[in-house]
């Protein structure tokens, strides 16, 4: 039984998640052609072997080597990471006392806030950041709540700017640092910070010698979280970025349906998935000595 | 537990504030009879009734509804079956592809997912409809699913199993009366986790709908590129009332289950 419960998802992902990334692999090293599909060469089975060495040697790097030469695409990967870290960070920032406040809190009100931490999670994405453009318009709430209080005279250019991005990005991505910090605060025994503080530790330094250390590995956790999906973000960028955020999801979207230069479009992906694979081993790596541990 | 600080008290408001304000204002100002969205003009229900009108909306509802109901049963028997096999299979022959092939869809940015999916179906010749967006969405939300079992499959007494077999059950009959049982929450959850997922995916989505399907988020989005407008605000409020109901019953029956299953092992443990 349990071969045959291995062979049927075996066989799916192998049809649709294997497959499909050896043709990008593939399309990535064709040539863009006017045709349908729109790039050349196709792999013509009629021709034996002939044509698998024509089909062979139709293949070059060509579109690798254009991504280096127009600066667009390293503008855009350099941006997409830097945009990522910086939300990371400040996501670290609000996320970590929301979890430590939580890790504080009665028994009677943890699972209320738990639930009201997972609640917006579970809420369409799209509709989180589309809530954003009509507060962060020109004539948008906040303006409009910073102009009534008297701080500014004039509207601020939040929207189409990167500040609307790195908010979109903390505000969609923010459950994801705050329950792995929670999870391993949660493991804490308070009694630890009352022994530091019997011993004579300060508040700050408790917190630095105790907290912190235990909390690591879900802030770490938390960082991948975040960090991992907001390079390749797409909805962000294009809904609260405007055309000023250079994001290379964004790039590879349009590459592929405004200009429908698949190949390039493909070799774009496979750039992006090199600059993750660094991430992403090193968060399988973490969660792997987590588990062990 | 040495209760809460003002420092405490401030960053649960603070952050609370910052989840939710947005989607407050959202669902506020859904209600606003003006067009322009962002100045109050008095309370009025008429976009609502704009939405139901609006064919379009409900044509791509249908379609989203139909997708993520069809994607999120495949994905819970194939995410179920690929727990199992991670979990109750030794070694054989490509386990690790099979592993990083369930986990890779999980970190893998949407856009490349989609755009892989996409030539696929044209590679083979299939026509992109609804069909294609259900085969996109299963093999995502598959591997959520078998995140989710897995998990539960670690916390499993497996000498249950093998006392189901002792006692002369198939292994099918073992999985079918004992196994399934036990995980059923899990699966449960998976499913639900599958749902929200398909409801929810517009980039994977616009990669592999045809003209003859969209998709509501593919709709809303095509149509919030022109800015913001009060149906999509009411729109957005009927989705975020149906997710809030949704979760708030699924946690409670969730709870009530783990409550029954606590009485029943303490029961077992006095008898």
């Amino acid at each position: 039984m349990l071969r045959v419960f291995t062979a049927i998802p075996y066989a799916w992902l192998f049809v649709l998640f294997l497959v499909p990334f050896g043709i990008v692999l593939k399309i990535s090293v064709s040539d863009y052609a006017v045709s349908i599909p729109p790039y050349t060469p196709t792999f013509d089975l009629a021709a034996g072997w002939d044509g698998v060495v024509a089909f062979v040697a139709a293949l070059d790097f060509e579109n690798f080597v254009f991504l280096t030469e127009d600066d667009l695409y390293w503008k855009a990967y350099l941006s997409s990471v830097q945009i990522a870290a910086v939300s990371t960070g400040l996501a670290l920032v609000a996320g970590f006392p929301i979890a430590y406040a939580m890790s504080r809190a009665s028994d009677v009100w943890r699972p209320a806030l738990m639930m009201l931490v997972i609640l917006p999670f579970w809420t369409s994405f799209l509709i989180r950041v589309y809530a954003w453009i009509g507060i962060l318009a020109n004539e948008g709430f906040l303006n409009q709540f910073l102009i009534w209080s008297g701080v500014i005279s004039e509207p601020l250019q939040l929207l189409n700017t990167p500040v609307a991005v790195y908010i979109g990005i903390v505000y969609t991505y923010l459950p994801f640092m705050i329950l792995p910090v929670y999870a391993s605060l949660d493991r804490m025994d308070p009694a630890l910070l009352e022994a530091a503080e019997d011993l004579g530790c300060s508040r700050l330094s408790a917190f630095w010698h105790v907290t912190w250390p235990l909390a690591r590995p879900g802030v770490v956790a938390g960082s991948f979280l975040v960090f991992i999906p907001a390079v390749g973000e797409f909805v962000i960028p294009s809904l609260l970025g405007g055309s000023g955020t250079l994001m290379i999801g964004k790039v590879l979207w349009e590459e592929f349906f405004s200009n429908r230069d698949w190949p390039v479009a493909s070799a774009v992906a496979i750039i992006l998935l090199l600059i993750l694979i660094v991430p992403i081993v090193l968060f399988q790596r973490h969660q792997a000595r987590e588990r062990a541990a | 537990m040495r209760g809460l600080s003002v420092f405490n008290i401030v960053s649960l408001t603070l952050g609370f504030a910052f989840l939710y304000i947005p989607m407050v204002i959202l669902v506020v100002y859904s209600f606003n009879e003006s067009k322009l969205v962002t100045v109050w003009a008095g309370f009025s229900t008429k976009w609502y009734g704009e939405v139901i009108r609006n064919e379009a909306f409900l044509d791509a509802a249908w379609v989203t509804v139909r997708v993520a109901f069809f994607s999120a049963t495949l994905a819970t028997v194939l995410g179920t079956m690929a727990a199992l096999a991670m979990m109750r299979r030794g070694a054989f022959v490509g386990r690790t592809l099979f592993s990083g092939m369930i986990y890779a869809p999980l970190v893998m940015p949407e856009v490349i997912t989609g755009l892989s999916l996409l030539l696929l179906f044209i590679a083979i010749g299939l026509d992109r409809g609804v069909v294609t967006i259900i085969l996109a969405h299963t093999t995502f939300a598959m591997c959520y699913v078998s995140v989710v079992v897995s998990s539960r499959l670690v916390s499993f007494d497996q000498s249950l199993e093998e006392a189901a077999l002792d006692l002369g059950c198939t292994p099918f009959q073992a999985f079918w009366s004992v196994t399934l049982p036990i995980i059923a929450p899990a699966v449960i959850a998976g499913w639900l986790l599958a749902f929200t997922l398909s409801l929810d995916d517009l980039v994977i989505a616009s990669f592999t709908a045809g003209p003859s399907a969209t998709t509501l988020p593919i709709k809303i989005f095509s149509s919030v590129r022109l800015g913001v407008s009060p149906e999509i605000n009411a729109l957005s409020t009927i989705i975020i009332a149906i997710v809030t109901v949704g979760v708030l019953v699924a946690s409670v029956v969730s709870k009530r289950q783990i409550a029954a299953a606590r009485r029943d092992e303490v029961l077992a443990a006095r008898a």
